[in-house]
């Protein structure tokens, strides 16, 4: 029994861990469960490495290690306690850059000690050859991923615009890059050096930087998820690395959850996944011919208040426009309100609603608004023919019948909320721009539709106010 | 003085509708028009004449019920009708323009207004005026039920203790909205129920109704510009004829449906098609008025074939409900007059820019302004937007082949780097697959709510990643030391924060 079996057994425990974490959050009941086995196999984890890390090591090195933990530890806390729920899709992004920087630096580290270590015997022959090849593509993941997020990041917090870029040829730009990877790749496994190793490291870098920038804000949800999928790619890529099968298992499990959201986001869009990653939502759509739709009817908070005090059923259908103005809370406060009188009030959730998937959930969460009244777009769908008032909460695209019903719509064939078979559809909106798709929502001007102008949390409680 | 409406008893021969009932009588008159019914209209529809006087109606004779300035019809008027009608008059009825040109001629030869009913164009605008729809869905249910009055057996499969009934199986041709009406109606009976149609888009609302849609292997897929049906090419009718003769030995039932405006029915069954069909099947004939979808039948009358095929060619079939056709009727003429009163004070404006009022109107103070130009809306898609609606499903069955190569090509390559690559990589691999596959399955049942949290707990344990700079940092190499510090802090700070807001956003959720 050497210290390294004692640590390979670790990890295989740890691993199990892991995957009833993710099992346990299957349902809310489990979830809290789930975060418990994950804190307990990072642990086990933690402890299995440390402990065989400080058997030979120096002093300094220790205290680098513990120091490093510590600071990391304490900045991460803290990050958790303050960050607001509609920030939660920025610090998302930013947790995927740290894996993906990690990942380039545990490359570099392999590098340094084996390619640029004439002393060392672990590695000769072939496997010296897989060794090259598995710091290069872990640290072009890592690069990948490290950029997207910050891009992400900085697109999701609106620090920059978050239009697409438009470069010219950009296909061909992504295309180049992988190209000169594979290139570079070969170079490397033939003689690596630390000029190729740059290389690929800003090639990466580049490319990481102009896929996320040319994607626009909307497809977020998309490009976060797999963003994620490429954080644990860059992880499973550095297990290969260091012949660490716990490192594999947690890559590949982090991979393949995140693969896993954005096919579901995309289906939820209509779209495939290469478009979305491709970029550009409105360049090659056809803009559909700007058809008179007639005209939009404006209600007053207080005709609004009326419809609901004598509404049997309610449906409130939010989007990303509900985390702009933080309306979740006078939100929840209306839903209570209504349940009091009587009124079966539920939300229906589409899946691509916010910039992060579940991200409504979360929001409306935090408001204690009761997840069993929180449906998913297929469980309610069916459901809005019986309901007498639907209020859509700065949603737009979600709930356009033109992707029911015009085949020549850019989003057409888009699953969508069919919130207009309610009898009254009540439209809490800053003005009358488009959506994100840039396409016009028939919907406003719809005979049961009626629009409310105004900030969504101010309008939301002027309702209140009036019921 | 007001404006009159009068609503005539029916003349035609079995005719039960009339065009007004005692609740159309008050709406009516809420847009402000006075309405003469004559006496003994609604009595073939069940509606005495005491309910008509308690709706606001008063009761005339037929020199009354004409003297109005508007006159509800259902049938179109006869040739004394026409006789008689005075200047100035307004006539709204069924008249099948396209079919009767004499009849639009003789009309537009009298300084007269004449809108047919049966004219409006398909566009969703104009629905609640198309009689054409509510007329046909209370004739396709009304098909059903004459077909399991005719057929001796049960519709549903049971099994009782004196043996096994097998459930009939029943065709429905066409899933207009007859059609439609006919599959709901025969699958809630228990029936298996089949639908073809040329246009494909139709099978979901087919298979929403409970029947199974029998698409015809065509490259010709119908995209109708204007709502309705078209004639098809000769390419289209062979191998929908292959279709019917394979179906009619083995169905107990056929309803045929298929009717193009202004056209002679086509015809779809022919006789030795019947013939093959088993002793005691039923077919009901809906386009019997038009000449009939199929061979041997007579319009009005139900005939039974030398090997005991029922063939039932009533024209009347949703005058056979009376009551519901003239409340259904008689609201979509209550719409098409609430769309005429803008004023809603009893002043009737005819639009003629408007396309569902220019649509319908025939002949105008004396002009008759029949064929009216065609209206290019959408039930279906624009000719213009059908182009881009074909290009998506070529697209993506490009992409599905490109998809299994790119497939081929990953498990060749995963495979020629396993069989020649040394240990330890076989085993990286196998453990790089096991695991993803049970992260897939794993992911695929967290609840969508769940999703954020799932992203920010795989977040925390992909700081996993900690592992490899912890392995590296006790290297004596300064460089090292470094890049495996900062590893560390970054992947820390993912732990550590990861964990602590999954906890935080899972403590919010709560139950109501």
């Amino acid at each position: 029994m050497t210290a390294q079996s004692i640590a390979d057994a670790a990890y295989i425990i740890a691993a199990l861990l892991f995957i009833l974490t993710l099992a346990g959050l299957s349902r809310h009941e489990t979830s809290r469960q789930g975060i418990v086995f994950g804190i307990a196999g990072m642990a086990v984890a933690l402890a299995a490495t440390v402990g065989l890390a400080v058997q030979n090591a120096a002093a300094i090195a220790v205290t680098l290690l513990v120091l490093a933990v510590a600071c990391g530890a304490v900045i991460g806390l803290w990050r958790a306690r303050i960050v607001e729920m509609t920030g939660m899709p920025e610090l998302i992004a930013l947790l995927h850059s740290f894996v993906g920087l990690a990942a380039v630096l545990v490359g570099w580290d392999g590098f340094y000690s084996v390619e640029h270590n004439a002393a060392q015997t672990e590695y000769t022959g072939s496997l010296l050859h897989i060794h090259h090849a598995e710091v290069f593509i872990g640290v072009f993941i890592g690069a990948v991923t490290f950029t997207g997020s910050i891009v992400a990041n900085l697109k999701l917090s609106a620090r920059i615009k978050s239009a697409p870029l438009m470069l010219p040829g950009k296909n061909y730009l992504n295309l180049g890059a992988l190209a000169a990877f594979a290139l570079l790749t070969g170079f490397f496994v033939a003689s690596p050096n630390l000029p190729l190793l740059i290389a690929v490291t800003i090639v990466a870098l580049a490319l990481g930087w102009h896929l996320v920038a040319s994607i626009g804000g909307g497809d977020m949800p998309v490009v976060v998820s797999m963003l994620n999928s490429y954080s644990g790619w860059a992880a499973a890529a550095s297990g290969f690395l260091l012949d660490n099968n716990l490192l594999i298992v947690t890559g590949a499990l982090v991979g393949s959850s995140g693969a896993y959201l954005s096919y579901i986001m995309c289906q939820a869009m209509n779209r495939s996944f290469i478009s979305v990653i491709a970029g550009g939502f409105g360049m090659e759509a056809p803009t559909s011919t700007q058809t008179d739709l007639g005209e939009y009817r404006e209600a007053s908070a207080a005709d609004v208040a009326g419809l609901l005090t004598n509404a049997k059923s309610v449906v409130i259908t939010p989007g990303y426009g509900m985390a702009v103005a933080q309306a979740q809370y006078p939100v929840a406060d209306l839903t209570k309100r209504l349940r009091e009188r009587g009124v079966d009030v539920r939300f229906g959730i589409h899946p691509v609603a916010g910039r992060l998937p579940g991200h409504m959930n979360v929001l409306l969460a935090e408001a204690k608004v009761p997840y069993d009244i929180v449906l998913e777009m297929d469980e309610i769908n069916d459901d809005f023919e019986d309901t007498s008032v639907v209020l859509v909460i700065g949603a737009n695209d979600t709930v356009n019948p033109s992707a029911a019903e015009d085949p020549g719509s850019p989003i057409a064939g888009m699953p969508v909320l069919r919130v207009w078979e309610a009898a009254d559809v009540i439209v809490f909106k800053r003005s009358m721009a488009s959506g994100y798709a840039g396409v016009q929502n028939p919907l406003f001007f719809r005979e049961n539709a009626q629009m409310l102008f105004g900030d969504a949390k101010t309008m939301v409680e002027e309702v209140l106010r009036a019921i | 003085m007001n404006t009159h409406i009068g609503v005539p008893r029916e003349r035609q021969a079995g005719e039960t509708r009339v065009a007004a009932t005692p609740r159309t009588v008050e709406q009516l008159r809420a847009l402000g028009y006075e309405v003469v019914v004559e006496a003994g209209a609604g009595a073939a529809s069940t509606f005495p004449d005491e309910a008509y006087v308690a709706a606001g109606a008063t009761l005339g004779g037929p020199d009354e019920v004409w003297a109005a300035d508007v006159v509800l019809k259902v049938n179109a008027p006869d040739a004394a009708e026409i006789e008689g009608l005075h200047e100035g008059i307004t006539l709204v009825s069924l008249l099948s323009p396209g079919l009767n040109p004499e009849l639009v001629d003789t009309l537009a030869a009298k300084p007269v207004t004449v809108l047919a009913m049966d004219a409006v164009p398909r566009i969703s605008r104009a629905q609640s005026l198309d009689v054409l729809s509510s007329m046909a869905n209370i004739a396709g249910y009304r098909a059903v039920i004459e077909a399991a009055h005719a057929f001796g057996r049960f519709f549903t499969g049971q099994v009782t203790a004196a043996g096994k009934v097998p459930p009939a199986k029943v065709l429905v041709a066409g899933a207009g909205v007859a059609g439609l009406a006919a599959i709901g109606a025969a699958s809630s009976l228990g029936a298996i129920v089949l639908a073809t149609d040329p246009r494909p888009e139709v099978a979901d609302q087919v298979r929403s109704l409970g029947g199974e849609f029998l698409g015809v292997q065509s490259a010709e897929a119908e995209v109708s510009a204007s709502g309705y049906a078209k004639e098809m090419s000769q390419n289209y009718n062979t191998l929908a004829a292959r279709l019917y003769a394979a179906q009619a030995p083995e169905v107990d039932i056929i309803v045929t449906t298929a009717l193009i405006p202004g056209r002679p029915a086509p015809r779809l069954i022919t006789a030795e098609m019947v013939a093959s069909m088993r002793s005691g099947s039923v077919i009901v004939d809906m386009a019997a008025a038009q000449g009939g979808n199929v061979e041997g039948t007579r319009a009005g009358e139900v005939v039974r074939t030398a090997n005991g095929v029922t063939i039932i060619g009533y024209t009347d079939l949703a005058g056979r409900l009376p009551a519901q056709s003239s409340q259904l009727y008689g609201t979509n003429l209550v719409n098409l007059m609430k769309l005429l009163t803008p004023g809603k004070d009893g002043e009737l404006v005819l639009d003629l820019d408007d396309v569902v009022q220019r649509g319908i109107t025939v002949v105008h103070r004396g002009e008759k302004l029949w064929p009216p130009p065609p209206v290019q809306v959408s039930a279906a898609p624009a000719a213009a937007a059908s182009a881009p609606v074909r290009v998506p499903t070529e697209k993506k069955r490009m992409s599905n082949a490109r998809k299994l190569t790119l497939t081929g090509i990953g498990v060749a390559a995963l495979w020629l780097v396993n069989a020649f690559a040394p240990q330890p990589l076989p085993e990286h691999f196998t453990v790089l697959m096991l695991a993803t596959v049970i992260g897939y399955y794993v992911i695929g049942k967290v609840h969508h709510a769940l999703h954020t949290p799932l992203m920010s707990v795989t977040n925390a344990i992909s700081g996993i990643i900690v592992v490899g700079a912890l392995l590296q940092i006790g290297q004596h190499n300064n460089v090292i030391r470094a890049l495996s510090f900062v590893a560390i802090l970054l992947a820390s700070i993912n732990i550590f924060g990861g964990f602590a807001v999954t906890r935080r956003m899972l403590g919010m959720f709560s139950k109501g």
